[in-house]
């Protein structure tokens, strides 16, 4: 519908890295068996992307998907497209064991631009950045909120967490992003 | 501040992004037991001065709970598995063995 | 006097002053100076006041071990106590005063403390405390309270701003000296990822002052030449202004970088924590000076041999005209040549060893000094400044052979490896009987996860005090580091100096060794906390052995510097007094940090509106526009009522609660859990975690559910709805949707993990809204796009479908009792959804509702709350809900521990409603008084008030309670003693809970 808004209606934050909330953005939560070719092919069909390794996130035409557990993969799409693509994944699984379901609105995504992305997003998780490489994903904290982030290339990060907490992770984004707080 | 791997993602993971679950491989005792084992199941646990398995979950990572075997003294990391398994792994017991030969077994 | 030199200083800059003033006196620096450097250079030796005796104290060292010269520092918003000259760079505009003194620095009343010193003794608090209770609240608790502490508290919030970032390496230095870069060298050069820290603003540590030559270069210039490499290597990191503050398990450390103490205002993060996971750690802290016990060692003008070295060299900074060097060692010998070459004057070089005949005693003869071997201070002469020493045998017992004016003294005791950061994490100390201090035992390292040591020392921190020594070490330390790191081999040498002669030190505890009472009552041991020789021997006399204790007893160590100066000496005069020796004795535990570190450093980010997540509804911005009252339920914010311009927040509840039941009211219940269960075991597995029945649940219906603990309790309540044939969606409570995400995947994965079932946490995916009251279902017939006729969507079923447009799921469930439809709508539309029934409603008398209003119509409908009814103590059983508990399935969550004696017994509290007889409202949490007393000679209790309300609906109070044998004992008259003071009763009849619509005939319409 035309009246769906993000959390922070694409809200940002000029510092020494730009920080942006992403807007509508179509995510679909999907556990089954990881290794079932039938799986496979959904993610093909949704979003033309392989099926990620362990630790990774792939990319295809019409999206992206990414690890999240053994049994978890994160589907990014269109948002439009998002239960579409839910009806049709849930048809192409009616014979195995699986869950499919549109988490699109549950979520908040930002990107970080900028050279020194790793480094801010490093201000406020555990994990290590400097390791990070586009197709890679990883889920941690940031402060106090479980997130997960990629890089869609080596200046822009992209970072998921939960709706709910959006002006938190855009807050804590921003303050690590200030001016005069470059680490480097 | 520990850290530990998860053996799901593969990862080093920091003790703050960890949830520690007390004590491993414990049996649940539900309607039909004595009270001893009920007692037992529900509260009886290791403290051990050394190496303990211990339950962990991935919490803002996978999610996913995962055994380790620790050393509560020394902190050493002996080995973490699946939390799907009634026992710690031969590769894991070895792992112990190897460092504490007097070890008298994780039961 | 101490004065600034007319030349010298190696780290200041002469055509960069600096301005500051202390005590509100304007003074003078230059830029590179510590605020020590620029105190001295201007003549001010008193810094401050003794925590205890009050007593004047001067500036005693150079770095990070000082125990007197802490100042308040700064102002307003920027004003923090107890800040160390000796670390603060000085920068134009510093403004401090000093601390711990009434009137003034100069003339302190709280100096009579110190005549009383005789009945202040070691244990002095502890043996006060043994004085009757009513002492301690009207006589002693308001003196210490208002003489203990030193700095003042800051009034006002802290302007600056502060941030954590994590650092993964293979290697970190901590330090950069001699040996921290000789390490760094090493480890960079093996390729490994190298974070080399230094606490101060210049690397190079103590070398340049001390002299000699590495790799045929000055010290000077061989830092320049080491720098310059290592910042060549794109795998080695320099952060200087960083101190290691605390090693942690497996390799983590943390770093606290000062990046703008020195340039305040600047718009950078003042402090920053670095909180780094390393392999190895490479710690390459040095060693620390010893003062010696001599009597009156605490006066302003007696310093640590180094460090009137280190004023003179680094800073152009005379402490003294006339400097009395007193000594055990070499080292201090370089203090001596140091001030001649400065053109000061060294009237006599005390060395209490019975010959001095080292290399570097020769060259103060050589230079002119008078060398005394054998001898020692008997005296310090002076009150707030050295007038001059009388001198001794040290091996007598103290009688004068001379006395010598001076306005300085400089002393050395030896020095002691820095060994804080080996030890935080286990490393094990060995005593070196020929340096007579502790040092690391490489044997025995702390080790991290996987067995193997992750620290290793570097330089004079291991042990060897000399250049060459030192160098070594530490390049081997650092190969040692970046090989366990996984760094490649490194075959290139290290930097090496000439070995140099020295003359053996002798250990000298206290000076001279057979100085009476009246003499070790002013030998000082803790500078800050006013522990002397006496009190150490006093306390081993009380029987105290444990150097634990003792610390604990005489407070000897536990001031602001940890005992950096005091520690060795003080254990070494326990030793003596307990007859054994010093390892027998052992040290204290060294804790993190090293030093201090703000507050704000360990906060971060984490203040103000970031101190912690605040999740928002889809909806949120609206409640707040509307002006409501927002409460936090876990760390959602709710709105609690609305209230309009005029209305009190009870007003308004009120007039929610009515319009509800008579119109239309409207809740955000978006906070509510949601979780998808989903697969062919999901039914079986939802009748193990509900009490009640789910697999059986039609298609399109929904089933009030109960959640226990294995322990029997109840922890969390819910609407289940069966969406198909393998799925279920079911509610939480607000707080409860990750809590019980949680418990459902840890059954699933721990312990039934062959069952093919999957859950799906969904509570933000979907904006929820309560549309409740008797025009409910007007609204929703008003805007169209499914039927929501009784007939079509009877009570407790749901539908899918649109309303008004929007793609909805809904349920028909009540928690007020009033005819109620929960609409699921995705979240990125929930606030249009809602903006829609406001509109449309508006013809309906539509009013929004907040969580007290949602409480009160629940309690009136007798409907429990978790955490209200719940206390992790309650089951089902006693709240009356047997009805929600299976007698037909073998096992669910709980069902084991309800069978227990204790769960079973017949004089559990029950759930009963609870009426006052004068209509008033019980207190929340009252208790009901039975007969009698118990063992403690308390009233019984026989029951307490769980929730409580004034109902809007029946004009009175209203309360439900848990009572001894409850419902057995309807229309009975409880007594509610008030707690207010008023000393009141209040009689409430107990009644059944169900205040309002019994039968249920205004929901199921």
């Amino acid at each position: 519908m035309s009246n769906a808004v993000s959390a922070l209606q694409g809200a940002s934050f000029d510092g020494y890295c730009k920080v942006d909330e992403a807007g509508l953005v179509g995510m679909i939560t999907l556990r089954g068996d990881l290794s079932s070719a039938a799986v496979a092919k959904a993610v093909k069909t949704a979003t033309g992307a392989d099926i990620p390794g362990q630790g990774e996130i792939t990319e295809g035409v019409k999206g992206r998907a990414g690890w999240m557990s053994p049994d978890e993969l994160l589907l990014i799409v269109d948002h439009a497209e998002a239960p579409n693509v839910v009806d049709a994944a849930s048809k192409a699984l009616a014979n195995e064991h699986a869950l499919v379901v549109n988490v699109s609105d549950a979520r908040a995504v930002f990107r970080v631009t900028g050279a020194a992305c790793r480094e801010v997003i490093a201000k406020l998780t555990p994990a290590d950045t400097s390791v990070m490489q586009p197709g890679m994903l990883r889920r941690t904290r940031i402060a106090q909120i479980p997130a997960a982030f990629y890089l869609e290339d080596d200046e822009t990060a992209v970072l998921v967490c939960f709706r709910s907490v959006a002006q938190y992770a855009f807050d804590i984004l921003s303050d690590a992003a200030k001016r005069g707080g470059e680490v480097v | 501040m520990l850290i530990l791997e998860c053996p799901y993602c593969g990862v080093m993971a920091d003790e703050t992004d960890l949830h520690g679950g007390g004590e491993a491989h414990l049996k649940r005792f539900g309607p039909g037991s004595s009270d001893d084992e009920f007692e037992t199941y529900l509260f009886h646990r290791k403290n051990p001065k050394g190496i303990h398995f211990e339950r962990w979950r991935h919490v803002s990572g996978c999610g996913k709970w995962f055994h380790a075997a620790r050393n509560t003294m020394t902190l050493e990391v002996y080995g973490t598995y699946s939390a799907q398994t009634y026992e710690p792994p031969k590769a894991i017991i070895n792992a112990v063995k190897k460092k504490h030969p007097e070890w008298e077994g994780w039961t | 006097m101490s004065t600034r030199l007319a030349q010298g200083g190696r780290l200041i800059d002469r055509s960069k002053p600096k301005n500051f003033t202390f005590n509100g006196k304007r003074m003078k620096g230059y830029e590179g100076d510590t605020l020590a450097a620029a105190l001295l250079g201007e003549d001010q030796m008193l810094v401050g006041r003794s925590f205890k005796y009050h007593r004047p104290r001067g500036i005693v060292a150079s770095g990070a071990e000082e125990p007197n010269a802490l100042v308040n520092l700064g102002q307003g918003g920027r004003f923090e106590p107890n800040q160390r000259v000796t670390t603060t760079e000085l920068f134009d505009g510093l403004t401090c005063t000093s601390q711990n003194h009434w009137p003034s620095l100069e003339f302190d009343v709280g100096v009579v403390n110190n005549y009383a010193a005789r009945f202040l003794p070691a244990g002095f608090y502890y043996k006060t405390f043994m004085a009757p209770q009513a002492a301690w609240k009207h006589v002693f608790e308001p003196i210490i309270r208002k003489s203990a502490g030193l700095g003042q508290v800051p009034t006002e919030a802290d302007v600056d701003r502060y941030e954590h970032y994590y650092h993964h390496t293979d290697v970190v230095v901590i330090g950069g000296g001699v040996a921290g870069l000789a390490a760094a060298l090493a480890a960079g050069r093996s390729g490994a990822k190298v974070l080399v820290m230094e606490q101060t603003h210049h690397w190079g540590g103590r070398a340049p002052v001390d002299g000699g030559e590495i790799d045929g270069q000055s010290p000077d210039d061989w830092i320049a030449t080491t720098l310059a490499e290592l910042e060549g290597m794109d795998n080695v990191t320099l952060r200087s202004r960083m101190m290691g503050s605390g090693v942690y398990d497996h390799g983590y450390v943390l770093g606290y970088e000062r990046v703008a103490d020195h340039t305040p205002g600047d718009d950078r993060p003042r402090h920053r924590l670095w909180r780094i996971r390393a392999k190895q750690i490479v710690t390459a802290t040095g060693a620390i000076e010893r003062p010696l016990s001599f009597a009156g060692n605490d006066i302003p003008g007696v310093m640590l041999a180094s460090a009137v070295r280190d004023y003179a060299v680094n800073w152009g900074v005379s402490v003294g005209d006339r400097t009395v060097v007193v000594t055990n060692n070499d080292d201090a010998y370089r203090t001596a040549l140091a001030l001649k070459e400065a053109g000061l004057d060294v009237p006599v070089i005390l060395d209490a060893r019975a010959e001095a005949t080292g290399p570097l005693a020769e060259a103060a003869r050589a230079a002119g000094i008078r060398v005394e071997p054998g001898r020692a201070i008997a005296k310090v002469n002076g009150g707030k400044r050295v007038t001059g020493v009388s001198i001794c045998l040290q091996a007598g017992e103290g009688a004068a052979l001379e006395d010598i004016a001076c306005d300085a003294v400089a002393m050395s005791g030896g020095w002691s490896p820095v060994v804080h950061l080996w030890s935080h994490c286990g490393g094990k100390l060995i005593w070196d009987e020929a340096q007579s201090h502790f040092r690391p035992d490489p044997d025995r390292a702390p080790t991290s996860h996987d067995g193997k040591p992750f620290v290793v020392t570097a330089g004079a921190a291991s042990g060897p005090l000399d250049l060459a020594g030192v160098l070594d070490d530490a390049y081997e330390a650092g190969k040692q580091a970046a090989k366990a790191a996984g760094g490649k081999a490194v075959r290139k040498a290290g930097p090496k100096a000439k070995a140099e002669e020295a003359q053996p030190m002798a250990p000298v505890w206290i000076m001279p060794q057979g100085a009476g009472h009246q003499k070790r009552m002013k030998m000082w041991l803790d500078y800050q906390n006013d522990v002397k020789v006496s009190d150490v021997q006093l306390a081993a006399r009380e029987g105290y052995e444990s150097v634990e204790h003792t610390k604990r007893y005489t407070t000897l160590g536990m001031a602001t510097d940890q005992g950096k100066l005091s520690n060795i000496n003080g254990l070494a005069v326990l030793s003596d007094a307990l007859g054994q020796p010093i390892p027998a004795t052992g040290t204290t535990t060294f804790r993190p940090p090293y030093t201090p570190i703000s507050f704000g450093a360990i906060a971060g980010e984490a203040r103000h509106e970031i101190f912690q997540p605040i999740r928002r509804t889809p909806m949120h911005q609206w409640h707040e526009d509307a002006g409501a009252y927002m409460e936090p339920v876990g760390h959602w914010r709710r709105p609690y009522c609305y209230a309009k311009p005029g209305e009190t927040n009870e007003q308004a509840v009120h007039r929610e609660v009515l319009n509800t039941r008579e119109k239309l009211g409207l809740l955000d219940a978006s906070t509510l859990g949601k979780l998808i269960v989903k697969g062919p075991d999901a039914g079986k597995f939802l009748d193990m975690m509900y009490t009640n029945m789910m697999s059986n649940l039609a298609v399109g219906k929904c089933r009030y559910g109960l959640m226990c603990s294995e322990n029997g309790f109840l922890s969390d309540d819910g609407v289940v709805a069966r969406i198909d044939d393998d799925t279920w969606l079911c509610h939480t409570t607000s707080g409860g949707a990750d809590r019980i995400h949680a418990w459902m995947e840890e059954w699933l994965q721990t312990e039934w993990w062959d069952w093919k079932v999957y859950v799906a946490n969904v509570t933000e995916q979907l904006a929820q809204v309560a549309v409740v009251g008797p025009n409910a279902r007007k609204l929703l017939e008003k805007l169209g796009g499914m039927d929501v006729s009784k007939e079509t969507l009877p009570f407790m079923q749901w539908k899918d479908g649109t309303i008004g447009g929007f793609d909805a799921r809904v349920y028909r469930i009540s928690f007020s009792g009033e005819l109620s439809y929960e609409i699921a709508v995705p979240a990125s539309q929930g606030r249009a959804f809602w903006d829609t029934l406001l509109e449309a409603g508006e013809e309906f008398g539509v009013m929004p509702y907040g969580t007290e209003c949602l409480h009160i119509m629940r309690a009136e409908k007798g409907f429990i709350m978790i955490g209200d009814e719940t206390d992790g103590t309650v089951i089902p059983q006693d709240l009356g809900l047997n009805w929600a508990i299976s007698k037909k399935k073998e096992d669910f969550l709980g069902k084991r521990a309800q069978q227990r004696s204790h769960m079973t017994d017949p004089d559990r509290w029950k759930l009963v409603g609870l009426e006052t007889l004068d209509g008033s409202v019980l207190p929340d949490g009252a208790y009901a008084v039975g007969e009698g007393d118990n063992e403690y000679g308390q009233r019984n209790m026989i029951g307490r008030v769980t929730s409580t309300y004034y109902s809007p609906t029946l004009k009175k109070g209203i309360a439900m309670g848990l009572v001894k044998h409850g419902p057995d004992r309807m229309g009975e008259v409880l007594d509610f003693p008030t707690v207010d003071g008023s000393n009141t009763v209040i009689k409430a009849r107990i009644c059944d809970p169900v205040f309002y619509d019994k039968d249920g005939e205004k929901q199921n319409v």
